[in-house]
């Protein structure tokens, strides 16, 4: 029975501890000292793998959410007669909901992963301790500029994806389904609103940026140098950012729309 | 030693969010730049403003001339009080313009239409409009529509 609250103890702390870790490495990373000439060429560098090469997959992603919400959203609301609120539909959930939420999920499994296994693979081969022998701090060199290049991707790809997204509901309602092209849009221009809806999602996607950037780097600087250490952390930093985008676009929807 | 190629598509990608801002701004959410530009104020008097809500549209002979920025309740007269922001271009309303809650289609969202009249005064910033037609309120209507059915037997 002791062993039981043990084992939740032990467990408890080791999670806490491993929070505390990830928090100090991503402090340091970031608050470090700089050396800010190198440090933006790195970034850029970066920010292409990690942002430029997701770029199709959230293209074709948006493009085909668009299209169902569309053709989804169009078979509804005829029942009731009101397919002139289709673009009011397509845009409010992109904007809102689906926009944020999907590119995270896409980018933890497309770059994130890939940030990892990275990260363990240096590790793994002890390039990182290789670095620190000669005076150079892994994580201003390796891990911050590959935080800030997701930092600034995300945010980028998930108003690619709502506006492909809102393109391609439009492509189905109009052009398909033979929705009119003026109260599409006039409907989908007086319902979104700027600060409340697109600005609202935005931020929505920079915390998630944060968060999947932060569990892929860490995840990849703290795992165990063998070949399953580094399987198992690229599996965790999918599962772990999923469960936190998810879980935090509820509380995050809780405090911008709630009171709507 | 860096790609030059490289260097050009981060920068393509930072121009396609740029652009995906704009399209959102203006074409998704219908930000336009004159939003902010000037505007005067005209309020309106309704006995009943059922589903009207804060920036609905103001519609001048079915051309969108401004928005509805504040409802509020006087006690007084008991009546609602519209607050709407009418953009300088259309100032020319008559002193005696009537404005009635319309509805766009049958279930559509609520909107105020201004009637112009025929005196030469001119409405400016902060008049109030009197002369309104209320919201029409479906439950009322079909209630009236029984009692006739009921009296013409």
């Amino acid at each position: 029975m002791i062993d039981h609250f043990a084992r939740i103890g032990r467990s408890t702390l080791t999670h806490i501890s491993d929070l505390g870790r990830a928090s100090l490495m991503l402090g340091q990373a970031i608050f470090g000292r700089s050396n800010v000439g190198v440090h933006w060429r790195l970034i850029i560098d970066q920010v292409y793998v990690v942002g430029v090469l997701s770029l199709s997959i959230i293209v074709v992603s948006g493009l085909f959410i668009g299209m169902v919400l569309g053709l989804q959203g169009f078979t509804i609301l005829t029942n009731y007669g009101s397919e002139q609120a289709l673009g009011q539909m397509v845009a409010l959930s992109l904007t809102r909901e689906l926009g944020p939420v999907v590119t995270a999920l896409l980018f933890a499994g497309r770059a994130g992963s890939a940030l990892t296994a990275e990260i363990g693979l240096m590790k793994a081969t002890e390039q990182l301790a290789s670095l620190e022998m000669i005076g150079v701090d892994p994580l201003r060199r390796v891990i911050a500029p590959r935080f800030w290049a997701g930092f600034w991707s995300l945010p980028i790809l998930s108003l690619v994806f709502v506006s492909v997204g809102c393109l391609g509901g439009a492509l189905v309602g109009v052009s398909w389904l033979g929705v009119d092209s003026g109260s599409f849009w006039a409907n989908m221009q007086s319902s979104v609103d700027f600060y409340d809806d697109v600005c609202n999602g935005i931020i929505k996607s920079i915390v998630f940026a944060i968060v999947v950037t932060w569990i892929a780097v860490y995840q990849g600087y703290s795992l165990i140098p063998t070949s399953e250490g580094i399987a198992l952390a690229t599996t965790r930093t999918v599962v772990f950012s999923s469960l936190a985008v998810l879980g935090l676009d509820f509380f995050l929807t809780a405090v911008m729309f709630g009171d709507i | 030693m860096y790609a030059r190629g490289l260097e050009i598509s981060v920068g393509f990608f930072m121009v396609l969010g740029a652009i995906c801002v704009g399209f959102l701004a203006l074409e998704v959410s219908g930000l336009t730049y004159t939003s902010d530009a000037s505007t005067y104020r005209l309020s309106a008097r309704f006995d009943n403003v059922a589903g009207l809500a804060i920036r609905a549209r103001v519609s001048a002979a079915g051309v969108t001339v401004g928005r509805v920025t504040n409802i509020s309740y006087d006690q007084k007269t008991a009546a609602a009080m519209v607050d709407m922001d009418i953009s300088s271009d259309f100032s020319e309303f008559s002193a005696d313009t009537t404005a009635s809650i319309l509805t766009a289609g049958l279930l559509g969202e609520k909107y105020i239409g201004l009637t112009i009249g025929g005196d030469s005064d001119l409405l400016s910033n902060g008049d109030v409009i009197y002369d309104t037609q209320s919201a029409v309120v479906l439950e009322e209507l079909i209630g009236q529509f029984l009692l006739n059915m009921g009296s013409e037997k």
